[in-house]
């Protein structure tokens, strides 16, 4: 009977755990899909691109350094002076690029947790001119991305980390804020093992764009 | 020879709730409950498992990697005579009939309704009892 009791007791408690990890889990799904749903709020104005990526890259290493302690990576820039400005939503870009940002740090977290053996965590910002358009590439030393995964990765909810660590909804929304929104294109190199590179397409003006920023 | 049922969910906690939920059966010894995290695992154990007493596999859909829909014909063909019961949140027609037609048994969706999953189990083990 008291051995039925303390069962219990101690199921309710591993449960009620479980419902507030869970709960929290549910939260920034809800608060990811809400912050999705705000777009087309923001005004697209010309920015420059090089330090929109800038300060989108300082954004992310203080944020991945306040959340983890002893998190440390080498960060590179390779901007092209002649990227200039680009008629964009810098809430929305900025978001496309936190989320590709911290998914590098991740991988390259991963990897370093798993190989040790002189393994520098690196990810290099780059940008670069296409005359009307402007490229902007996130390319991160971690452990690259399985062919099945790459099927899968902008597909809502789709994730590989841990319950609670990810909520699938980051490549997804930032496919649709790059292609749908600002009529740009998004694709990723990765070779396993090696490194992962997502290279996003923008066009210099708005009018190129279909969906334009009223959806 | 003890009957084994084998859960397949990327979810880590489903298996706390399945030890949970079916563990007086478990202690009595009914059945044992093996669970893989993903459909690789899952097509590992259901091999390692030949002429064992596998006697029911439950299945999610949405997974990394291999999805439970890619896994059921994979699964079926290892094992023909072991049902399959898809287990997912999208209980939609498409996916219904898309699970029926890779040889599925029936499909549950989440949140999972114990009383017709330990029926589903139940008839199982009953059979194999005979």
């Amino acid at each position: 009977m008291r051995e039925e009791a303390n069962e219990l007791t101690h199921m309710l408690k591993g449960n009620l755990e479980k419902v507030v990890q869970h709960g929290k889990r549910a939260d920034s799904i809800v608060k990811n899909m809400l912050l999705h749903s705000r777009e087309g709020s923001g005004e697209r104005r010309p920015i420059d691109v090089n330090s929109l990526v800038e300060e989108s890259l300082n954004l992310a290493y203080h944020g991945a350094r306040a959340e983890k302690q002893g998190f440390k990576i080498r960060l590179e820039q390779d901007f092209d002076p002649a990227a200039g400005k680009v008629d964009l939503c810098p809430q929305e870009i900025t978001r496309v690029l936190l989320n590709l940002i911290s998914n590098g740090f991740y991988a390259s977290m991963k990897r370093k947790a798993e190989v040790r053996d002189g393994y520098e965590p690196a990810l290099v910002a780059a940008t670069r001119s296409l005359g009307d358009r402007v490229e902007i590439r996130i390319r991160d030393n971690g452990g690259g991305i399985a062919a099945e995964v790459k099927d899968k990765m902008f597909n809502p909810f789709f994730t590989t980390k841990p319950p609670g660590e990810g909520t699938g909804l980051g490549l997804s929304i930032s496919y649709d804020i790059i292609v749908k929104q600002h009529a740009g294109s998004i694709e990723v190199d990765t070779q396993p093992g090696e490194f992962t590179e997502f290279r996003g397409i923008l066009p210099r003006a708005a009018t190129a764009s279909k969906a334009g920023g009223n959806r | 020879m003890s009957l084994l049922v084998l859960v397949v969910d990327d979810e880590s906690d489903v298996e706390m709730l399945f030890r949970q939920q079916f563990r007086r059966d478990l202690r009595a010894g009914r059945f044992t409950m093996d669970f893989a995290q993903s459909a690789d695992r899952a097509l590992q154990r259901i091999s390692d498992a030949e002429g064992a007493s596998l006697i029911l596999i439950l299945s999610d859909i949405n997974m990394p990697g291999m999805s439970g829909l890619e896994l059921l014909p994979k699964a079926k063909a290892l094992r023909p005579d072991v049902p399959v019961i898809m287990i997912t949140a999208y209980g939609d027609d498409q996916t219904k009939r898309k699970a029926l037609e890779g040889g599925a048994e029936t499909l549950l969706t989440k949140p999972i309704d114990f009383v017709a999953l330990r029926n589903e189990i139940d008839s199982r083990v009953a059979v194999a009892g005979q």
